[in-house]
């Protein structure tokens, strides 16, 4: 660089010339780097996506032993269709309520049961009606409320018709 | 001389230490950014209080569309590739060396088996609008349950997860489910969204 500087500045005076030329208009550079990084900046996606992790059990076995629980410790949940949760604790004779997902309805009844309940073991039913939405929702419930015994099953035409003749 | 020299720098600005952040942002950014993959299907997830990360890399992803559509992605280009020709084993296609290179840069589908030759050898924007019928996953024809088994073969370190559409009927996702617990896959995730403010 240096020589070829210094032979042109022989030449004639062309001291002016090489004075501009050591110096780069550095803007339309910086124009396209900052348009680039605005472009990287506005396209990167920050938050990666959450997830629920979650455990099913193993197919049982035939040769595999149920374990048993006392039916007082049972709370059966049964998403229905439209948002509705209808909720009864026992097995035999139970009386079916309706609530809702929102924050004074099941959550405050699975507090309450929670509390009251020594290791409560909580089923959930979705029916056929109830969306993705609702099973992920209540596992969000079970999250909240602390509740370590849950399982996910599937509903009984014994729940279907407690629905029907509950008429809530 | 050296007084005209002082008055020019004073005009113009130094740039270079602006420029060398910026392009180090730049790079910062193009290193890190990860283009989404165009998905074939919008998923409009459910938002949940969970606050556990997906991983990024060895993930099975099983979604299903409002629709109760199932699309498969998996990711990884060479596990893609070996799972094709596992696929076309077992069921007696034989796919060509094109037809692989297409699906392992795929991202999501949802073509049965059978279909997957023909839907592989489409123009790219044909793809895009065609409307994918979604891979079996009922008791009767279940290739969902092969797509997994292979998957599994393929890549050990693999994760299920289950990308749902909030509005997808519960049935749907129980034949999800059911055949991954079929599959012995008893655990898995359910990718979901950040809980707003309530």
């Amino acid at each position: 660089m240096a020589e070829i500087s210094q032979d042109s500045g022989k030449k004639d005076g062309k001291v002016r010339s090489k004075k501009t030329s050591t110096r780069i208009d550095m803007t339309p550079m910086v124009d396209l780097a900052f348009l680039l990084l605005t472009f990287f900046v506005m396209t990167t996606t920050l938050n990666k996506p959450q997830t629920m992790e979650i455990t099913m059990p193993e197919k049982p076995k035939l040769e595999d032993k149920q374990p048993m629980v006392n039916e007082k410790r049972v709370l059966t949940l049964i998403l229905g269709g439209n948002d509705k949760v209808y909720w009864y604790l026992g097995i035999t004779n139970p009386k079916i309520e309706l609530t809702n997902f929102s924050n004074d309805g099941i959550r405050k009844v699975l507090l309450r049961e929670n509390a009251q309940i020594k290791e409560m073991v909580v089923l959930i039913k979705p029916s056929d009606e109830s969306k993705y939405k609702n099973m992920v929702d209540i596992l969000d419930e079970m999250n909240i409320s602390n509740i370590a015994r849950f399982a996910l099953v599937d509903i009984t035409p014994v729940d279907k018709e407690l629905i029907k003749e509950s008429k809530l | 001389m050296g007084k005209v020299k002082v008055h020019r720098s004073s005009t113009s600005i130094d740039m270079t230490p602006m420029v060398d952040l910026a392009f180090l942002l730049v790079t910062f950014f193009m290193l890190t950014t990860k283009f989404a993959p165009e998905e074939p299907l919008a998923v409009d997830m459910p938002s949940s209080v969970s606050e556990i990360k997906l991983p990024e890399t060895d993930i099975l992803t099983i979604s299903i569309s409002k629709e109760g559509v199932v699309f498969f992605n998996m990711d990884g280009k060479y596990n893609r590739e070996k799972l094709l020709a596992k696929m076309g084993e077992k069921y007696g296609i034989q796919f060509t060396s094109e037809e692989v290179r297409v699906f392992s840069l795929l991202s999501s589908m949802g073509v049965p088996v059978g279909n997957l030759k023909q839907f592989l050898n489409m123009e790219p924007e044909d793809r895009k609008l065609v409307k994918q019928p979604g891979i079996p996953s009922d008791s009767v024809n279940n290739e969902l349950a092969d797509w997994i088994i292979f998957s599994r073969t393929t890549n050990p370190r693999l994760r299920i997860a289950i990308k749902g559409d909030r509005d997808a009927d519960y049935p749907v996702v129980k034949n999800v489910i059911t055949t991954l617990i079929d599959r012995k896959v008893n655990r898995f995730n359910l990718i979901t969204n950040m809980e707003k403010g309530s």
